[in-house]
């Protein structure tokens, strides 16, 4: 306790917090986001749409459950740093596996720990997200301030390619998922960032998932002949995805079912027409009211989203590939939180900007997954034209 | 959906007295729901027979009616008011029960009532353990599979409940159906202990009917807050984890929120399960509560119970999240859903999410095993906590720091310093059996070096919190070892909950020494907010907390505050009493235009209602702990003034170092407060003004005290000085008992002396409130009790206004209760007490401050009492408050108006939760010790009907025919003879013993002779007793085969507190067992006669509260 190492937080604005080094010592950069989760702290480290942002956990005690093998979302730690209060001296669970911190040390992840985190929260809700430093090796805020301004907003970042998967590989269905002599379902998903119990939802479900490096052309899916297109959440600025914008369009100009993701969902609305905005600190937590308008009911959803589409709530918009309609918002602010896209009345695309496969959060919508599988076996298969 | 428009007028019915396992908490939501259903337009008619609630305020209902809760007076009060909707979720498991009687009689359907919030299917299928299990297994569309609920056996008779223990393995649980609080439930270990639970339980419960279930001690215990509406949505308000494992009752242990140890996926499962329970069991409206216990070796995880209702977590979760449920459960039962419900603290958002908290709550229960010496404090999944306390921090050790100091126990704090008090195995053999304070033997344990696994091992507490124990033990070694206190180390020991008692403590310095090198050094704490979103959006509400953090949030302010220090865990002698006068302060100050700040500490209450008062602080009330709220105050704005007199003894006990601290006392000072406790200048207060008083002495030890008895004749009232609710309080009638006292007594020393008064025998005791602005008095109410003067006045009945009292002796008490107010220097409220023998007006004890009565006055004579005490206190005059209608114009208390309907208190009293280890009942027997949870209120034309309310309300099986068994002590023989007469021409069977018997057939009554117990028969034939044997049984047959349904039973001799008395204790403990009514003064007894004739007659009038204001406004 006495003995901690010491480390600071600096913040773009100057505003700097003290504390004691958590994780890895040494320093860090990246957009300073707060999550306001109270559990699922390993499932948010490895989510590869928190690339480049430094997490703070509204939730004081963190590390309690330790580290266990089985709810990664992804292969690593993606957060660029991590800022808790009280990290548990030791965990207790019966999957734990290894503490946090060793955790957080093995993978090289800076932390800072002991800091009001609160204080921080009210201050990105009122001034904005911004990015920030962790030092646990220099303690001059100067020095540290001049590294933070020199780290690339988030703004016009592209980081998908930072996370994707370098090769294709396929993900079969669970066994007994398939009744014999039904023909199992083939998806192909475009991998932005993708999580783990996304994947594990379609194999639930009797799917085949292909998933595919971001860069993959329309050629190369359409030669799958999948019965539908995911793409997938991730990280960084939508609107810099140009090739994945573009690639959606030409999905839904092929006629694929489409079913989109957070980030997926933002791709989907730009390749719609609409057009992306980064908002003022984001969504991050699993507590969100959304509004489902077709069944005028609320689910209480996961979202980690700082960027969000502008579409009109309450009137459908002609596009070319279709009627685009907004399907679902937010109740604490209105932001659009899915999309559908109908012809000759009948859904053929839709998407959401939360996370209904959870992980961490509430499994209110994992019925949108059943949603992808209908309208995937409504739909013919495609030949290769 | 928005409001339902089909519906006008809803009828509420609250939970009742305060008993153990249902107490304050549904004050609030009860409150709550009537406060949200008038503002949305609905009439709302409001039956509960608790006077002590501020649901019961005229002005929180259309009709309020303080009538008995039982389906007949239900019933009358249905026919009159015709109500459209009943909701009766909000009150508690005593609500919830009355509407399935309702049902059942088909009077919700001969009215054409609407039971709304729960529909009866819905409250069969969550309360029916049988259909509740069938609802839980059959949820098998949940992913991951149907949820588990324990291997568990319905059981309807004995021979059934011996057969599952064995078939389950030792040991079982028995939860009896339809009960709260857990009661009759509890484990066994082996087939004797089975009989005798399994007989309680069968007793205990409506039905009959007992589930034994398969064990599952030891598991992890959680909870969850459901709420839904009729679109189907669906959030989890709180999850709620119990530090003590499963095999305690959740109203018994510590509990944390949130959950502390679930990793997402655990978490998110037990949400489904939830989620998936509430919409089978189809609590379409409203809020539940669903318990869960989890194998902490492989997360196997059971569903345990659900309430169908509000409960007491919800009050907890409520103020643990922000998230006010019974206030959107009354929202949801009248049509709106959640997302038409605006979020309160935010405004901005919808009240359709879950919250979240970037803080920890804990929960710690008070008990009050000392009133109860002979009970058995192992706690069991049998309620026997009273009160509790909730303390937010920004961590777990933070926050359970608070919380520990917050019960105002002073062995609860943890001891950080001395000696351990045992070995290590002791320690750890002593915390395997739980019991009140086993959080306190852990952290011994560990002193004296017990390492983490060993206490997992004897208590099985998650290690997760034992990891948490061991490191507030580290920070104070820290603490200990420092060559002197730094500002970082001051600040990682307030980080961890140590208060400024237990650094003194580790450095052997005084707490004041330390609270002024911590300010010195800068080491104060923050204020944060709980806004039920960890701070992703603006809160509206100023609902603080304390902690050592960086960045503090209470906002400048303009207007002047008031700070009102509540009155801290519900424990006997300071109940919801005091926090009504609080919470009315809180309305008189906002509405004065003052900002009113309440500081407190209890869950429970409307005052800790982020609703009540402009600001609240959620605190522990210790002398710390205020002043930095009110430094934090002043910093922000004029303060102008500190309230203690409201509270009762948890605030006065501060004032003079609040006062010596710089803080604005207003109202009576600290010093007048000191001249009413302190004997010897209260004396010197009575002598100048030539008042009476019961001859007297303080005693420092026994030699002192058996001087002062020789001196004043016997017999003597003892009790300790500076106590509430007569604690310790004993009458002593000769040496030998007064030298057991003082050598039990632990409350005795020469810093805490005994006081020795004379005892006035066969008095009558009057208690009096009153208010005093230094100018003129107010009187509140004058009470006469109905047992002489002996009983503890909140234990007694008393009646407003007094029946036997003539003008003249009124005229004496107002005279002297000038006098008093005069000499002592009060501002505000004073409660004294006389007791009137022989014609000479004694005046017992005068408390200057809020009474217990106060809420009972105030709606017996419809005077704010407290109100106006909180503006007289800030400088109002009673001429004012006359005038702008706080007060009656003219006149006051002190005389009856004409049409004035007569007002009856009675006390409830916990008997029938306690046993003694060997599983006997308590003994039952009035004394100067109090030992009542809570009161109802009888309010009628006649005293006789009024007090026949009161035993109605008390008494679920009132008995109005029947039999009496009746014996009589010696001094009480004549006196009781007219009454029992009374008693047998209202057919009544009377039994007796020899004593009584005889002096009852002489005077030609009838009579039947009981055996006393343990005697033999004498003609024994093959072990068969004689004829006439045979058919003469014991009292206690008689009451355990139910052939009596009264019982008076005055004892023979002294009335202490702890002396067996063997033969009476019997009777009475298996009259409490069987629920059966004991009476044990003569004057009970002659109120119970009338009582019993006025009832048989149905001689009542069911007004609500506004009628009978407009009939004594008329008259």
């Amino acid at each position: 306790m006495a003995s901690a190492q010491e480390a600071i937080l600096v913040l773009e604005d100057g505003f700097a917090f003290y504390g004691e080094a958590f994780g890895a010592i040494g320093e860090t950069f990246g957009e300073a986001v707060f999550a306001t989760g109270m559990s699922g702290y390993q499932e948010t480290l490895t989510d590869p749409s928190y690339h480049r942002q430094v997490v703070i956990a509204t939730a004081p005690h963190i590390g309690n459950t330790g580290w266990n093998d089985e709810d990664n979302e992804s292969g690593r730690i993606w957060v660029a740093g991590y800022v808790v209060r009280d990290p548990a001296p030791a965990p207790s669970n019966w999957r734990s596996k290894r503490t946090l911190q060793t955790e957080l040390e093995l993978q090289g992840v800076v932390g800072i720990c002991g800091v009001d985190t609160r204080a921080i929260t009210r201050h990105l809700r009122e001034c904005g997200a911004m990015r920030v430093g962790i030092s646990s090796l220099d303690s001059d805020v100067n020095t540290v301030l001049a590294k933070v301004l020199a780290t690339p907003k988030m703004e016009g970042a592209d980081l998908v390619s930072d996370v994707t998967t370098k090769a294709a590989y396929v993900l079969p269905p669970a066994v007994g998922t398939v009744p014999s002599g039904e023909r199992k379902l083939l998806v192909a998903a475009v991998d932005l960032g993708v999580k783990m119990h996304t994947l594990s939802e379609f194999a639930e479900r009797g799917i085949e998932t292909h998933v595919l490096p971001a860069d993959v052309t329309f050629a190369d899916i359409a030669a799958l002949q999948p019965d539908g297109v995911f793409f997938s959440n991730g990280p960084g600025d939508p609107a810099t995805a140009k090739h994945a914008i573009a690639l959606c369009a030409a999905v839904l100009a092929a006629e694929y079912p489409f079913f989109g993701i957070c980030f997926g969902n933002q791709i989907f609305g730009l390749a719609l027409g609409f057009d992306t905005y980064k908002l003022k600190y984001g969504h991050r937590g699993i507590n969100q009211p959304v509004f489902d308008h077709a069944s005028k009911r609320v689910d209480i959803t996961a979202h980690n989203h700082g960027f969000a589409l502008r579409a009109p709530l309450d009137h459908p918009v002609a596009t070319p590939y279709g009627i685009a309609q907004v399907s679902h918002h937010c109740l604490n602010d209105n932001c659009v939180e899915g999309l559908t896209l109908t012809r000759n009345n009948r859904v053929v695309a839709f998407s959401v900007q939360y996370h209904p496969e959870a992980a961490a959060g509430p499994h209110d919508s994992e019925y949108l997954f059943d949603q992808f599988v209908k309208l995937m076996k409504a739909t013919p298969t495609k030949a290769v034209n | 959906m928005p409001r339902r428009n089909d519906i006008t007028s809803i009828l509420v019915i609250g939970s009742g007295p305060i008993v153990i396992g249902q107490a304050a908490e549904f004050d609030y939501s009860g409150t709550q729901a009537c406060r949200v259903l008038r503002e949305d337009g609905f009439r709302v008619i409001l039956v509960n027979s608790n006077p002590a609630t501020i649901m019961t305020d005229p002005e929180f209902a259309d009709a309020t009616y303080i009538e008995p809760l039982t389906p007949q007076f239900l019933e009358l009060i249905i026919a009159k008011e015709r109500p459209d909707a009943l909701l009766a979720t909000l009150g508690g498991q005593t609500a919830l029960n009355i509407a399935v009687t309702l049902h059942e009689r088909g009077v919700l359907a001969k009215y054409g009532v609407e039971l709304i919030g729960a529909s009866i299917a819905a409250i069969r299928r969550g309360e029916d353990r049988e259909e509740f299990k069938r609802v839980v297994e059959s949820l098998s569309s949940i992913a991951g599979g149907a949820p588990e609920v324990a291997q568990s056996v319905i059981c309807h008779n004995i021979a059934e409940i011996m057969a599952a223990g064995e078939q389950l393995g030792w040991p079982v649980v028995l939860r009896p159906s339809f009960t709260m609080g857990g009661l009759g439930s509890g484990f066994a270990h082996d087939s004797a202990e089975l009989l005798r639970l399994g007989t309680i339980g069968l007793a205990a419960s409506p039905s009959t009917e007992v589930l034994v279930e398969e064990s599952i001690l030891g598991w992890k215990e959680y909870e969850l807050e459901v709420m839904r509406d009729r679109k189907d949505n669906v959030v989890i308000v709180c999850s709620i984890e119990n530090f003590d494992p499963m095999g305690i009752h959740t109203g018994d242990s510590i509990t944390v929120a949130p959950a502390m140890t679930l990793t997402d996926r655990e978490y998110q499962r037990m949400r489904d399960v939830a989620i998936g329970v509430i919409r089978a069991v189809g609590v379409d409206t409203g809020g539940c509560n669903i318990q869960f216990a989890i194998n902490p070796e492989n997360g196997r995880m059971i569903v345990i119970e659900m309430n169908p209702r509000v409960s007491r977590s919800s009050a907890l979760a409520s103020k643990a999240t922000g998230f006010p449920i019974a206030k959107i459960a009354a929202k949801v039962a009248v049509g709106y859903t959640l997302d038409e419900i605006p979020n309160d603290i935010t405004a901005e958002t919808p009240a359709s999410f879950e919250p979240t908290l970037d803080y920890v709550v804990v929960k710690a229960p008070r008990f009050a095993f000392e009133k109860f010496p002979t009970a058995d404090d192992t706690l069991t999944t049998h309620m026997k906590s009273i009160g509790e306390a909730m303390a937010i921090g920004r961590n777990f050790t933070e926050a359970l720091g608070k919380a520990l100091r917050s019960l105002e126990d002073d062995t609860a704090q943890l001891r950080l310093a001395g000696d351990p008090g045992g070995t290590k195995d002791e320690l750890l053999a002593a915390a395997t059996r739980p019991t009140a304070g086993r959080v306190q033997l852990v952290v011994q344990a560990m002193r004296a070096g017990a390492s983490i696994a060993e206490c997992y091992q004897a208590t099985r507490i998650d290690p997760w919190f034992l990891t948490q124990l061991e490191l507030i033990l580290t920070v104070a070694a820290e603490v200990a070892a420092a060559p002197q206190l730094s500002a970082p180390l001051l600040r990682q020991a307030k980080r961890h909950g140590l208060s400024d008692t237990q650094l003194a403590e580790i450095r052997k310095m005084s707490s004041a020494d330390v609270r002024h090198l911590r300010q010195r050094l800068g080491v104060r704490p923050v204020f944060k907010t709980v806004d039920t979103c960890a701070a992703e959006f603006a809160a509206r509400t100023p609902y603080h907390y304390s902690s050592y953090d960086l960045e503090t949030e209470v906002v400048p302010r303009s207007k002047p505050a008031v700070i009102i220090l509540g009155s801290g865990p519900n424990r006997i002698g300071q109940g919801i009493e005091f926090d009504y006068s609080c919470v009315h302060a809180a309305m008189a100050l906002s509405d004065a235009g003052y900002e009113s700040i309440m500081i407190n500490c209890n869950p429970e209450t409307v005052s800790t209602d982020y609703d009540t008062s402009d600001r609240l602080y959620f605190e522990p009330l210790t002398l710390e702990d205020v002043i930095e709220v009110y430094d934090a105050e002043a910093a922000a704005g004029p303060v102008a003034g500190v309230i203690v007199q409201l509270g009762g003894q948890t605030p006065l006990k501060l004032a003079a170092s609040l006062k010596d601290a710089g803080l604005p006392i207003v109202g009576t000072s600290p010093e007048a407060i000191n001249l009413a406790e302190e004997r010897g200048a209260f004396s010197q207060v009575l002598a100048a003004a030539g008042l009476p008083s019961p001859k007297h002495g303080m005693a420092e030890s026994f030699v002192q005290a058996r001087q002062i008895a020789d001196e004043i004749g016997y017999p003597v009232l003892v009790r300790p000085s500076y106590v509430l609710g007569g604690r310790g309080m004993e009458i002593v009638r000769d040496e030998e008992q007064l030298h057991s006292y003082i050598a039990n007594s632990t409350l005795v020393s020469p810093d805490m002396p005994v006081l020795v008064d004379r005892f006035l025998d066969d008095a009558v005791e009057i208690d009096v409130d009153a208010l005093y602005d230094s100018q003129e008095l107010y009187i509140g109410g004058i009470m006469e009790h109905i047992e002489q003067a002996g009983v503890h006045s909140g234990d007694s009945a008393c009646s407003l206004p007094s029946i036997t009292l003539g003008s003249e002796v009124i005229a004496r008490i107002r005279h002297s209760t000038t006098a008093i107010a005069k000499g002592v220097g009060v501002c505000g409220l004073l409660n004294i007490q006389y007791a009137l023998a022989g014609d000479v007006l004694y005046v017992l004890e005068a408390n200057p401050r809020a009474s217990r009565t106060v809420p009972f006055v105030s709606k017996a004579t419809g005077a704010g009492l407290a109100k106006a005490a909180a503006l007289v206190m800030l400088g109002k005059t009673i001429a004012q408050l006359r005038a702008t209608g706080v007060l009656l114009a003219v006149g006051d208390g002190a005389v009856a108006r004409l049409g004035q309907p007569i007002s009856i208190k009675e006390a409830v009293l916990p008997f029938n939760r306690f046993h003694t280890a060997d599983g006997g009942t308590v003994d039952a027997l009035l004394g100067p010790e109090m030992r009542s949870t809570g009161e109802v209120m009888g309010i009628d034309r006649t005293f006789e009907a009024a007090f026949a309310k009161t035993q109605l309300a008390v008494y679920a099986n009132y008995p109005l025919s029947g039999a009496a068994f009746v014996s009589v002590g010696n001094p009480s023989k004549r006196h009781a003879l007219y009454p029992l007469k009374r008693l047998a021409d209202l057919g009544f069977i009377l039994w007796a013993t020899e004593g009584t018997a005889q002096m009852l057939a002489r005077h030609g009554i009838a009579v039947q002779l009981v055996r006393k117990l343990g005697e033999q028969c004498l003609q024994l034939e093959n072990g068969k007793e004689c004829d006439e044997c045979a058919t003469r049984p014991t009292a206690t047959d008689l009451i355990n085969s139910a052939q009596v349904n009264l019982v008076f039973n005055t004892p023979n001799g002294s009335t202490t507190g702890g002396s067996p008395r063997v033969d009476g204790n019997a009777i009475r403990a298996a009259a409490i067992a069987r629920n059966v009514p004991v009476i044990t003064t003569v004057q009970g007894l002659e109120a119970a006669v009338e009582a019993i004739r006025c009832a048989k007659a149905g001689d009542f009038a069911i007004r609500s509260l506004q009628e009978w204001k407009c009939i004594s406004d008329v008259g």
